[in-house]
């Protein structure tokens, strides 16, 4: 019965749902919104679910003085500040349990939920995010040591998108002809990018599209139960 | 010469002109769009299209153009239902105004799905008919693939060196296939890490996919004969932030050095600060999208990347399941179909035959 009626279930959920896709008459047409309602709910309680694995992690690691136990102490102290003024006073419009907190509002300028979140977790989020540039040129540098024919060609044409998408390009290659217009840099960078790499990535998402029909097939046929948890 | 001046004067007035308004249904959709075209005499300079509100009992314009033959959709309507529309007309010195009326009807198919049905049914067919080969003892060859023939290697790295898994299953809730081809991948790799007696971590961003992935290694724990090993608390939840769950992870890379890492299922913009800290941490790396975007970033920075199909290929490939291989072979027969018609569509082209393009063009629009 535990895995019978998931596997029933999901057959006859995934030819509904495969039906709604060439049924534009109702009920069908309102199928999939349906279910994306009921999963918002069912998600909704998940979260529940959520907050409690990432309390009693937290804890057990502070409890337990496991090795860098104060990160999570301030992970946890900052669940619980978010929460309490969230609650509180509420957010943007939104009041709280106690209202909107006019007083602590005007000292702040904001509410205190969302003091924090634009001047604490925008500039932390934001902060991560421009890592990414580093990342980007070590890993660039790495992949553009020549090593074959392969590394040799990919920094053949990374080189020219670079100069093709900066105004060098322009500088360098703009005394050509017209009729050599071709073989200007930003030309050049445009056809890489609009031919070879987009039917590269086509590729890529038709293969990936033809993975999805057979692993979608495989999931309602019952066939592949590997994300019930096992075989049998 | 009477042709002549007739032609003349109908020039002049354009109210002579034979102007028409139509308003009809969208055919073969869901009842919620109705197509309108014109055809008015050449010297108009503006129309503007209106559509009848009850409520407000006035004209709301919905449209305006400069042409004189023209057409437009007006979607987000009400499925069974009468509308009334009006064109206004300005010439140089008259106007005009036409009405017309039509009512959305539900239609029980999409024709312009039709290419997609029958691309859909072919290889639903082609899969079916492998898998039932596959059934009745049929040996198929299945191409190596590199990134999970490593697997092997990963676990047994993290084993020799007493270091855990980390196991990403993507930033998608459970609602994203790529999300469930992670989560079967992640069944057989914590089967082969329970019997080797490594730990496999497993940070969540979203509370499904918590649940979810416990209760795959929860049972592949138990497959493997070591229920009494499973770590609940080594899969947990960080947070639902993209970029605050990038930095749970880095921490756990940092903190934790495992021996081996997978990055499964849906990636975005966290991708290379992933893979990057994974390598600088010196662990054997695995990666897994469908994500076209972001492969490039694994392909750099990760030992091995399961590009695409081949994500979803996995479970079956680790599987050796004789049927589940099978399905492979439903997908090359899908790759092969999709080229021969690449091929036949460009040569169609080439010859000015644009009959299949619309047609396969007609599933996407």
């Amino acid at each position: 019965m535990k895995r019978s009626f998931p596997l029933v279930f999901a057959f006859a959920v995934g030819i509904i749902v495969l039906l709604s896709e060439f049924i534009p008459h109702r009920p069908f047409n309102q199928i999939v919104s349906t279910l994306e309602g009921w999963f918002m709910i069912i998600s909704g309680f998940a979260i529940l679910l959520g907050q409690i694995s990432l309390i009693r992690m937290n804890t057990h690691k502070i409890v337990n003085k496991l090795p860098n136990w104060q990160y999570h102490l301030a992970g946890l102290i900052s669940f619980a500040l978010m929460l309490a003024f969230g609650l509180l006073w509420g957010m943007r419009e939104t009041p709280g349990i106690i209202g909107h907190g006019e007083s602590i509002s005007s000292w702040l300028g904001l509410k205190p939920f969302d003091y924090l979140f634009d001047n604490a977790y925008l500039p932390l989020s934001a902060t991560l995010f421009s890592l990414l540039a580093f990342f980007i040129a070590s890993a660039a540098y790495r992949a553009f040591i020549i090593r074959g024919f392969e590394s040799n060609l990919l920094m053949i044409t990374a080189i020219i998108v670079i100069i093709g998408r900066t105004s060098i390009g322009t500088m360098l290659t703009g005394w050509l002809p017209e009729s050599m217009q071709f073989w200007h840099f930003p030309n050049l960078a445009d056809f890489i990018m609009e031919f070879p790499n987009t039917a590269a990535q086509r590729a890529i998402l038709i293969s990936a599209g033809l993975g999805i029909v057979g692993s979608s097939l495989r999931i309602i046929l019952g066939i592949e139960r590997s994300y019930l948890g096992g075989d049998k | 010469m009477r042709r002549y001046l007739i032609c003349i004067f109908m020039l002049i007035s354009p109210l002579l002109w034979a102007n028409s308004f139509d308003a009809k249904d969208s055919p073969w959709d869901d009842g919620k769009a109705i197509d309108l075209s014109w055809e008015l005499s050449p010297m108009v300079e503006n129309v503007v299209i209106s559509r009848y509100d009850s409520t407000t009992d006035s004209w709301l314009p919905i449209h305006s153009d400069s042409v004189a033959s023209g057409f437009f959709r007006d979607q987000a309507l009400e499925p069974e239902q009468e509308y009334e529309y009006r064109l206004q007309a300005f010439f140089r010195e008259d106007s005009l105004s036409l009405q017309a009326g039509a009512k959305t009807k539900e239609q029980w198919f999409y024709l312009g799905k039709l290419g997609f049905l029958i691309l859909l049914v072919v290889v639903c067919f082609a899969i079916l008919y492998y898998i039932r080969a596959a059934r009745r003892g049929r040996d198929f060859y299945i191409r190596r693939i590199a990134g999970l023939d490593s697997m092997e290697e990963a676990i047994g790295r993290a084993t020799e060196k007493g270091k855990p898994i980390l196991y990403v299953p993507g930033i998608s809730d459970l609602d994203d296939i790529q999300t469930i081809a992670s989560l079967t991948i992640l069944s057989h790799l914590a089967e082969r890490s329970a019997e080797y007696n490594t730990d496999i971590i497993v940070p969540c961003r979203f509370s499904m996919v918590l649940s979810a992935a416990r209760e795959v290694v929860r049972e592949a724990y138990l497959k493997a004969g070591k229920p009494d090993a499973y770590k609940a608390e080594n899969i947990f939840y960080l947070t639902d932030d993209q970029f605050g769950f990038v930095a749970g992870i880095d921490g756990i890379m940092l903190r934790e050095q495992p021996a081996a890492n997978f990055f499964m299922g849906s990636f975005y913009a966290e991708s290379l600060i992933l893979a990057e800290t994974g390598y600088s941490t010196g662990a054997i790396q695995t990666a897994g999208t469908a994500q076209a975007h972001q492969l490039p970033f694994f392909v750099v920075t990760c030992d091995y990347t399961l590009i695409g199909e081949e994500l979803f290929a996995a479970s079956a490939y680790l599987s050796r399941d004789p049927q589940q291989l099978g399905s492979l072979r439903g997908h090359d027969f899908g790759k092969l179909l999709v080229i021969l018609l690449i091929i036949i569509g460009v040569i169609l082209e080439i010859f000015g035959i644009s009959n299949l393009k619309e047609f396969i063009a007609g599933a996407i629009t």
